[in-house]
């Protein structure tokens, strides 16, 4: 079992400050996901605590548990991995839902099926160079 | 050996995942493998894409590149929510014509601009090839586009394809 006050100083300064951060993150996230009016707005807040928040806690996790066993606990890393990974899957299949809907109630705000910038695009030659000017 | 270890990255991610959820041992070295070759069995069923990776060194480049982007775009996320209505800030859709189209690579991409905060994969039209994403803070246009392009799609190219 492992205790807690057996951790010296300087690895309990730096879980500290990792945790601070991390949680921190999240807060700003939460507080701006409850602040933010429109949906395509308030997927952003959230992302936050996905990524650095996430990271982290993660790393102060890992820092806290491999000191404190001496040796390497890495295997809160694979969290990281699977939240970062899996993240875009939940992501679009709300914002496609939401696209979806609000074309439907032609909602001026989200773009149109076919915006006039594709169309310039649509039927250009794919294997010509890109003109640039 | 492509029978045996059809999708080789798969089974040393696997293995490696199984190494770091137990403790090191030579009998969990085995018992992993002997998992992970079973796994990539069942996935040989589904037929997915096979990832051909064909610039390796470029790996740790991308890496970099995104964890710092992450980092100043988290900073940059946490002052817009906390300044809160003092600071005018449009947000708006963005479509952006790609170039890549190996899956793999667009699935990365698309991992990339999710797990940055301020930008967000919206929709993907296979058809066309334009990507629709939505932008927290849009004030230039084109410094998004050159963002995307020039400093994400273009390495993933020249990775996957």
């Amino acid at each position: 079992m492992s205790h807690a006050q057996d951790l010296p100083l300087w690895a309990a300064i730096i879980v500290a400050l990792l945790l601070l951060l991390g949680s921190g993150l999240a807060l700003v996230g939460s507080y701006g996901f409850w602040k933010l009016r429109s949906f395509y707005d308030r997927v952003h807040a959230p992302t936050l605590g996905t990524s650095w928040g996430t990271g982290a806690i993660v790393m102060a996790s890992m820092i806290f548990f491999s000191v404190l066993q001496l040796r390497p606990v890495l295997h809160e890393f694979l969290v990281g991995v699977f939240v970062t990974v899996t993240m875009p899957i939940t992501l679009m299949l709300l914002a496609r839902a939401a696209i979806y809907r609000d074309r439907a109630e032609n909602n001026p705000e989200v773009p149109p099926m076919d915006p006039p910038r594709i169309k310039l695009d649509v039927g250009a030659d794919p294997d010509a160079p890109e003109s640039r000017s | 050996m492509k029978r045996l270890f059809p999708f080789p990255l798969l089974t040393v991610s696997l293995i490696g995942m199984w190494l770091l959820l137990t403790s090191f041992s030579l009998g969990n070295l085995i018992l992993g493998t002997a998992v992970a070759l079973l796994a990539v069995q069942g996935l040989v069923a589904l037929d997915p894409v096979r990832p051909n990776i064909k610039r390796w060194d470029l790996l740790p480049k991308l890496l970099g590149i995104v964890l710092l982007d992450i980092i100043r775009s988290n900073i940059a996320v946490v002052t817009i929510i906390l300044q809160g209505k003092k600071r005018a800030r449009t947000s708006g859709f963005l479509s952006i014509p790609l170039d890549l189209r190996d899956p793999v690579g667009l699935a990365i991409l698309s991992v990339i601009i999710t797990s940055t905060p301020g930008t967000a994969w919206m929709d993907y039209d296979s058809a066309k090839g334009t990507v629709l994403l939505h932008i927290f803070d849009l004030v230039d246009e084109a410094e998004w586009m050159d963002i995307i392009k020039n400093r994400y799609e273009h390495l993933l190219r020249e990775i996957f394809e």
